[in-house]
């Protein structure tokens, strides 16, 4: 692993003035390696996803992506660089599977030109690779849930991109499509795609991250190689409930131990 | 002398209803597309109000010439498109579509009600039927000379959009996957706006009020084509044209008298619209 993918120093960002968000927020992510965001809702981990995108400007600080100040891209360069998954994508109208995932080539375009055969090729290849290829001609909004998060993670991927941010991408997902989802962003991350997600589901993180960052009210609580972070202690910290951290083989798992209500305690 | 008919009254009516035909569909296609809403229509913005406030005014005070209604019209529904936008910018809450929406809502209030106004004031045995006459919509009267005023903004704007028809696509999804790729969308969607409307602002003052054209032809073309701009958009103007040209010549030929297209476009529209929405599958979000 070479120098930071991504670097941010100092970031202040707030809706209101009254209301901060990011509180003087600094971090930085290795090329190739997988980032993931924990922390309670409201806590600012979109925030702090759009703020790398450069969909939203802090009021100070810096941000640099790939060496270079994203104040010193181009909206079309960095978006070459740094591709979004959302937390809900609402495609309008009916566009098809494959007609959506098209779009995801903009940015490698010419601001006026159309996609050419070789980017419709490009596009299949991603939906196999995927194994959503039979979805090619049905109506985005007709999927699963499922479906649709790894035809959105198609979108996203045919960009090309050097860093891949994820809002929640397991979130709407059952088991077996969360393994799968996993599973395609550590092969990425192998390829070099450097990744970041927010996550509500400790253990997601747990099965891929190599590094976990900790926010807690807009600032990082801690952040560093998973084993380090992801323990008891601090995740009790972050949540304010009482949260286990045990391992099985090898593997950290996490337990919310108030979790379970026992007989007296359920409500009639 | 037929082929003088037909050079000097027939061919630039007919060109003019292609024209709007095609400019009123694609305008519907592009607001529908940037407003991610398949019911919207030019008559947003202010738009067609402004137009007719600005024919009210030039027949009421301003002697009533052809040109200078054209002018006028052309003028107001570009104020209004230009008062929606301020409007919109000064509002605190809710997104930039839901904004303009509301603006265009307020603006278009303000004329009608101006409108009503002028109405209220006009000779009713002259100048208040020359206003509903025109508001009522017809291309009875156009020359060429009319068309080569209108031709230049309605082929610039119909240009822009058919370049930037892939553009369009990317500004119909949400704000941040379309930031995310590479769109400078607040700056795509005006330059599409003002290309679009502009079109349907020059047209309307030569035309008057033509509703629904620009409602159904976006309906009938996703249908046909898909709801890729790529194809939506030329699409929605060969629609568009072939709509404009059939029913100006059913409002010229219907009956003894014409019927002003307004009327028929409506009434087309209408029932074309109870078809679409009782068989299609349109999402309202």
């Amino acid at each position: 692993m070479s120098g930071p993918m991504i670097s941010l120093k100092n970031i202040q960002f707030h809706y209101d003035p009254g209301k901060t968000i990011l509180n003087d927020l600094s971090l930085s992510v290795e090329k190739g390696s997988i980032t993931a965001i924990l922390g309670p809702n409201g806590t600012g981990k979109t925030t702090l996803l759009h703020t790398i995108l450069g969909l939203l400007a802090p009021q100070s600080g810096e941000i640099w992506v790939a060496g270079k100040s994203i104040r010193a891209y181009k909206r079309s360069e960095l978006s070459q660089v740094i591709a979004l998954v959302p937390q809900s994508e609402v495609v309008p109208f009916n566009f098809t599977v494959i007609e959506y995932v098209l779009l995801g080539r903009t940015p490698q375009l010419g601001f006026l030109d159309m996609p050419s055969a070789a980017d419709v090729d490009l596009v299949r290849g991603t939906l196999k690779l995927l194994e959503v290829n039979h979805l090619e001609h049905r109506a985005v909004t007709e999927l699963s849930g499922g479906e649709q998060q790894m035809v959105v993670l198609a979108r996203a991927l045919v960009q090309e991109p050097q860093v891949l941010l994820l809002d929640e991408p397991t979130s709407h997902l059952d088991l077996s499509n969360k393994g799968r989802l996993l599973k395609i962003l550590q092969t990425l991350a192998q390829q070099g795609v450097t990744i970041v997600f927010s996550t509500h589901d400790p253990d997601a993180a747990a099965m891929i991250a190599d590094h976990v960052i900790l926010l807690k009210a807009g600032a990082v609580l801690d952040a560093g190689l998973i084993f380090q972070v992801l323990t008891s202690a601090k995740l009790t910290e972050t949540y304010g409930t009482e949260v286990k951290v045990v391992s099985i083989d090898g593997r950290l798992v996490t337990l919310l131990i108030n979790g379970r209500f026992n007989e007296k305690e359920k409500v009639s | 002398m037929a082929q003088r008919l037909v050079w000097l009254l027939r061919l630039p009516r007919i060109i003019t209803a292609a024209l709007l035909g095609a400019t009123l569909a694609v305008c519907g296609t592009v607001l529908q597309m940037i407003f991610r809403n398949p019911i919207v229509e030019p008559g947003f913005l202010g738009v067609s109000q402004g137009a007719a406030f600005g024919a009210a005014v030039a027949i009421l005070w301003l002697g009533g010439g052809r040109l200078t209604v054209e002018l006028s019209a052309s003028l107001f529904a570009l104020l209004g498109l230009a008062g929606s936008f301020i409007l919109a910018r000064t509002i605190k809450f809710g997104g930039w579509v839901l904004r303009l929406i509301l603006s265009g809502i307020v603006v278009s209030a303000l004329f009608s009600s101006g409108l009503g106004v002028l109405k209220y004031l006009a000779d009713p045995l002259t100048q208040l039927q020359e206003i509903t006459f025109w508001l009522l919509g017809g291309l009875w009267s156009v020359t060429w000379k009319d068309l080569l005023y209108v031709a230049p903004v309605v082929m610039i704007g119909l240009l822009v959009v058919y370049l930037m028809r892939w553009r369009l696509n990317v500004l119909a999804l949400g704000q941040d996957t379309a930031f995310s790729l590479g769109a400078e969308t607040n700056r795509e969607r005006l330059v599409l706006l003002i290309a679009a409307v502009s079109a349907t602002a020059v047209l309307t003052a030569l035309s008057g009020i033509v509703g629904w054209i620009g409602l159904i032809v976006p309906q009938i073309t996703r249908q046909l084509f898909g709801p890729s701009g790529q194809f939506a958009v030329p699409g929605s103007m060969l629609i568009g044209a072939i709509f404009g040209v059939v029913c100006d010549n059913l409002a010229r030929t219907l009956l003894a008298g014409e019927i002003p297209l307004g009327i028929l476009t409506s009434l087309i529209g209408a029932l074309l619209f109870v078809v679409i929405i009782n068989r299609s599958r349109i999402k309202l979000r």
